[in-house]
């Protein structure tokens, strides 16, 4: 069976923001860069399909050139080849505009299953995923806790706010984990040496047949205009115990005055 | 004139508070550009929540009450919505920003090539008669506003206790039945059972007013007993950081952060948690801080509006004691 992984470059939250005046977007570039934590999982889910399945996994990222060093940390996971889409014309995209690159680019592609992050650590608007599928017109089965393949039959638990829903659907089809899904292994130092002579395939916009018009900020669906740090909050009230927890009643008088309880 | 639709997320109890909220800011944003509001509900239950929808704001309530519309997923609603906004001539869709939801607005957005903005926590008219959407980005560290580009529907993604949901003497919502086949492609992704894990009678943490969390200061799995405990006393829900989730003591699904949960209640107090950048990003946008960490330089004081340095197992049985004794 042949995966195809899509993976995200995000700036590492715990890294400074950056915030470009000109654009009134986050200077992406400007702080450190990371593979979103969120695709471990994806990756390791795809890496399990390999050992189960001989799975051939191929990780795609759209992003810029720098990004390549996100599909060799990738690669290292011991996935087989990388898939990178760069093209000035797509940088201020919206998550729509961002699936259509990546539908443009699978369309392209032989693949059985594609298994995204549930969300981006940056974005976190979970579009991506669904709006791929719709444009390549595949059943989404989304933030998966649990999946399994069998044959031509992909079943996955959909996690939600009171369980899971289990759904099943015909391969090929569209998949998105959740972190409850597995446990990340780490490269291996082996792994990490042969990422380094992995094939990598770069592509632009008209290698994909995709006009600039089709993407980009001009093309986005919706426009971010207002850009502000959060304004600082008014230090609280901070009391110390003394060890005995008898500051319990402060609290309590509080969460009275608060209408709390 | 024309209908806003509000997507009504809902469970076996009936319309989710974020349902609520939303119809009630739909009311009054409906209020200027002289919109009717319609609800729009996909399986049972509809008929005996058409009062809390009518006193919330809801007009009507089309309802679409077949097997159909939950059996498979996402495209049953997809499906439905798209007939249903071309009839109404809806240009505005407000919906909830939880997973399996945002799905529906990324796969109709797709469909119908609308805008979709998510996770929104103020919606104001422009001078342009556009929406002007705010959203809090970066775990709540940056404040943005968003606009759907000129001419396109605007599917806009309510977070939870964004709003306040206000109840009216308005009548119930006049209910209007749907009807739809499926499409082939509509049955392709089925689901085939529905496992419900969360305990009833606690409130989900995406929507509890009141949201009780630990940390890995509690030590132990045993912890989460305490603070069940405390929570129940508040009517709260029950959340943890990753430290907790990750080491078992509680189940993922009630992580709270980056890649958890990201929750706004009125009253966040958390006990034996660090306050770290990535559990911020789930919870700084709480209206109310409360922390309690036996180690004074926590970061979680920074943004506490409420902070009790001191060892959260003699605090926090004290004052599950002072809060039985006021009862
Ligand atoms: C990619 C990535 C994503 C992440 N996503 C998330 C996320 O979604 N959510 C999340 O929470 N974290 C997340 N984290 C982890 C995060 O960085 C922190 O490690 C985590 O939040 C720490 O949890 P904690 O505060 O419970 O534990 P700690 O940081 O270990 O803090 C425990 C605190 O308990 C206090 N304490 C100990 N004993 C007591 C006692 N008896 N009484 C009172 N206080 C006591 C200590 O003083 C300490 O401050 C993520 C990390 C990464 C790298
Ligand atoms: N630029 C990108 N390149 C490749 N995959 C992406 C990109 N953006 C988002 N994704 C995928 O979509 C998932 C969900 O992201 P999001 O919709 O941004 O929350 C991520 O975990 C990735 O798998």
């Amino acid at each position: 069976m042949k995966v195809i992984v899509p993976v995200k470059r995000t700036p590492d939250t715990a890294g400074e923001k950056v915030i470009d005046p000109g654009s009134l977007t986050l200077d992406r570039e400007a702080g450190e860069a990371v593979l979103c934590p969120v695709n471990e999982f994806s990756i390791e889910e795809a890496v399990r399909l390999k050992e189960q399945h001989g799975a051939e996994v191929t990780v795609l990222v759209v992003g810029p050139e720098s990004a390549q060093s996100t599909v060799r940390k990738a690669l290292s996971y011991g996935l087989d080849a990388g898939l990178q889409i760069t093209d000035e014309a797509i940088a201020g995209s919206d998550s729509l505009g961002t699936a259509r690159v990546i539908a443009a680019a699978l369309e392209e592609e032989e693949f059985d299953l594609v298994l995204f992050g549930g969300q981006s650590t940056d974005a976190r608007t979970s579009l991506v995923p669904a709006a791929v599928a719709e444009l390549l017109g595949l059943p989404s089965l989304t933030y998966a806790r649990y999946m399994e393949v069998d044959g031509d039959d992909v079943i996955v638990h959909r996690e939600h706010e009171e369980g899971w829903d289990v759904v099943a659907a015909k391969l090929p089809a569209v998949v998105s984990i959740v972190e409850a899904i597995n446990e990340p292994r780490y490269p291996s130092f082996k792994g990490i040496m042969a990422a380094k002579s992995k094939p990598l395939t770069v592509k632009s916009l008209s290698d994909l047949g995709v006009t600039p018009e089709e993407v980009g900020a001009g093309a986005a669906s919706a426009t971010m205009y207002e850009f502000a740090p959060r304004p600082p909050k008014e230090a609280g009230t901070i009391i110390e115990d003394d060890g005995s927890g008898a500051v319990a009643a402060q609290l309590a008088d509080w969460l009275v005055e608060k209408k709390f309880v | 004139m024309t209908e806003m639709l509000v997507l009504i997320d809902h469970s076996d109890a009936g319309p989710k508070k974020v349902s609520l909220q939303m119809l009630s800011k739909a009311r009054e944003l409906a209020g200027i550009t002289g919109d009717a509001v319609a609800a729009v509900w996909f399986g049972p239950g509809a008929a005996d929540a058409a009062a809390t929808l009518g006193a919330h704001g809801a007009d009507k309530c089309y309802h679409w009450d077949s097997p159909d519309a939950m059996g498979y997923v996402t495209l049953p609603q997809v499906e439905v919505l798209e007939e249903l906004i071309d009839e109404a001539e809806a240009d505005t869709l407000l919906f909830a920003s939880s997973n399996l939801v945002k799905d529906v607005a990324a796969r109709l957005a797709i469909r119908m090539d609308a805008g979709v903005i998510t996770d929104v926590s103020g919606i104001d008219l422009a001078d342009d008669g556009r929406w002007e959407a705010t959203k809090e980005v970066f775990g709540g560290d940056v404040i943005t506003k968003s606009t759907i580009a000129e001419g396109k529907l605007s599917f806009i993604g309510v977070a939870s206790n964004a709003f306040p949901a206000e109840p009216t003497d308005a009548g119930p919502a006049e209910l209007v039945a749907l009807d739809h086949t499926l499409s082939e492609e509509a049955m392709a992704a089925k689901v085939t059972e529905v496992e419900k894990v969360v305990a009833a009678d606690r409130p989900d943490i995406g929507e509890a007013a009141v949201v009780v969390v630990g940390g890995r200061g509690l030590g132990s799995e045993d912890g989460f007993g305490l603070m069940e405990q405390l929570a129940d006393l508040m009517g709260a829900g029950v959340g943890a950081s990753r430290a907790a989730t990750d080491a078992g003591w509680y189940p993922h699904r009630y992580q709270i952060g980056q890649t958890g949960r990201t929750i706004s209640p009125t009253l966040y107090l958390g006990s034996g948690i660090s306050g770290a950048i990535q559990h911020r990003a789930g919870m700084q946008t709480s209206q109310n801080i409360v922390a309690i960490n036996k180690d004074a330089e926590a970061p979680i004081f920074q943004i506490a509006d409420f902070g009790v340095v001191g060892d959260l197992y003699k605090v926090v049985p004290k004052l599950v004691e002072e809060l039985e004794s006021r009862d």
